[in-house]
């Protein structure tokens, strides 16, 4: 287990291996409000960190969630597609977006660690 | 937006920001979009209980002289002179190309009409309104009275306890009376589908009543998003949004405000535009749209035809609460417009099956008495 990275978009990766989860923070989805839609990438899809990856759409806007690393994408979480709310009740567990294949295992050094992505959501308000 | 200093506020800011509100701009106005519950509890709480809404951004005006009602029927093409008193009905102010400058409500007062503008228009209603009645009525901005909305199911048992018998008034009528022990104009409408209320009162008396409403265990704040999307599914426009001053009445499906004797008289701004439309149909409707699976078609979304071609343009879209789905409303051309017509809505470069509604989306359920 690896600790949580965050991106300044407001996605967080969680290392396992080669492979890397990705979702979006409680921040994020707090500020979305009540999720209705989310469309993800298509299993194959080679991400690249900083590109759009998602889409997450709430009563009140549609949003992209970016790839905060590049990869592969391997698996995605149809249950949030089923279900969007499962995004703002559990952002950073059961709603997970997809898994990728980490391109360059490094890119996740320059992600922030939760007390500077804590600081930086503070500094944001 | 602009800067947060220029913004007005009303006089239930305070109650807002008690209430920790998620404050935005919205027409000049800092407004409530939505309380700690969120829009779709909030939504869905209207339909079910009771909620209130501080609509006192919206524009007050009181029309006064001789004969007030044959004034405005120049520039609206609803039967006005025919409203009997404390009668009430939704009506457009067109321009004289038969555009709709706005949709207010108008109330046939003891001493003259009331209005109720879009908040975005009264600055534009009120110094057109002045020019084009030319003196044949005098027209006043009531800046100092508040507006609320009590809307849902329970909305009449609540307002009861304070106005007894007030659950027995008819739709689009209207009724003075003393709430808590303060001179306020009920109207029984509202821009939710639901049964409801609009509380016009003096601007210092507004904070007190919203509280003491409150208070009732039914009545939750409720704040723009939801108003947004209640009245989506109710099928009522939004103007700035589905209306502006080139659609015409007919283009904007408004047909039925257009009174009988008006229709025949043809006397009102707009007229020869809007009768020949009537006669011939328009070259585009205002339809509902109802997307077949989950993606959100929002407003801007093309609409194309089987071919791939765009037929038109959603003009307010989101996701409906209480249907479980996404719902929409735009222009398309008239000959796509039959409930039912399978169409396409363009969101994110890929075409989304979706069909012409009905609107509502939901059956309207004022009081029929």
């Amino acid at each position: 287990m690896s600790a949580l990275r965050f991106s300044a978009e407001h996605e967080w990766v969680k290392r396992e291996g080669d492979l890397a989860v990705v979702g979006i923070t409680d921040h994020a989805q707090s500020q979305l409000g009540d999720i209705v839609y989310v469309e993800l990438p298509q299993i194959g899809r080679r991400l690249e960190r900083g590109k759009e990856a998602a889409t997450v759409e709430s009563v009140k806007a549609a949003s992209e969630v970016y790839a905060p690393v590049s990869g592969e994408v391997v698996a995605t979480n149809d249950a949030i597609v089923a279900d969007p709310a499962k995004v703002n009740a559990d952002p950073l567990g059961e709603g997970w977006f997809f898994k990728l294949r980490l391109a360059d295992p490094k890119e996740l050094d320059a992600l922030m660690d939760e007390a500077a992505y804590s600081r930086f959501v503070e500094a944001q308000k | 937006m602009s800067s947060a200093a220029a913004l007005e506020t009303t006089p239930l800011y305070p109650l807002h920001r008690r209430l920790g509100a998620r404050m935005v701009a919205f027409a000049g106005y800092e407004m409530p979009l939505h309380y700690a519950p969120g829009i779709l509890a909030e939504h869905l709480h209207t339909r079910e209980k009771a909620g209130l809404f501080d609509v006192s951004h919206m524009g007050q005006l009181a029309l006064s002289g001789s004969a007030p009602a044959r004034a405005l029927e120049r520039l609206v093409p609803g039967d006005i002179a025919g409203l009997a008193p404390m009668r009430m009905r939704y009506t457009l102010l067109l321009n004289d190309r038969g555009g709709i400058i706005d949709d207010l409500i108008v109330t046939c007062g003891e001493s003259g009409l009331f209005l109720v503008v879009n908040a975005a228009r009264k600055e534009v209603d009120f110094a057109n309104l002045r020019e084009r009645l030319d003196g044949d009525a005098a027209v006043r901005a009531l800046t100092d009275r508040a507006l609320l909305a009590l809307q849902g199911p329970a909305a009449a048992a609540v307002l009861a306890r304070f106005a007894p018998g007030i659950e027995r008034l008819s739709f689009m009528s209207a009724r003075e009376v003393a709430l808590l022990g303060e001179r306020v104009l009920l109207s029984r409408c509202g821009y939710t589908g639901e049964d409801g209320f609009e509380i016009s009162l003096p601007a210092e008396a507004a904070l007190k009543l919203a509280e003491r409403l409150l208070a009732e265990p039914e009545v939750w704040p409720i704040g723009l998003g939801a108003r947004d999307s209640l009245r989506l599914e109710a099928g009522l426009p939004l103007y700035g949004h589905d209306l502006d001053e080139t659609t015409s009445p007919v283009e904007a499906s408004l047909a039925w405000t257009i009174g009988k004797r008006r229709r025949e008289e043809a006397d009102f701004a707009g007229a020869e535009r809007v009768l020949r439309e009537l006669r011939q149909g328009a070259r585009k409707r205002r339809v509902g749209i109802r997307p077949e699976g989950r993606v959100i078609a929002r407003e801007g979304t093309p609409i194309v035809g089987g071919d791939g071609r765009e037929i038109g343009r959603v003009t307010s879209g989101g996701f409906g609460p209480s249907l479980g789905a996404p719902v929409a409303m735009g222009y398309v051309e008239s000959a796509y417009a039959d409930p039912g017509r399978e169409i396409g809505c363009l969101v994110r470069g890929a075409s989304h099956p979706a069909r012409i509604a009905r609107l509502p989306f939901l059956p309207a359920r004022h009081y029929r008495g």
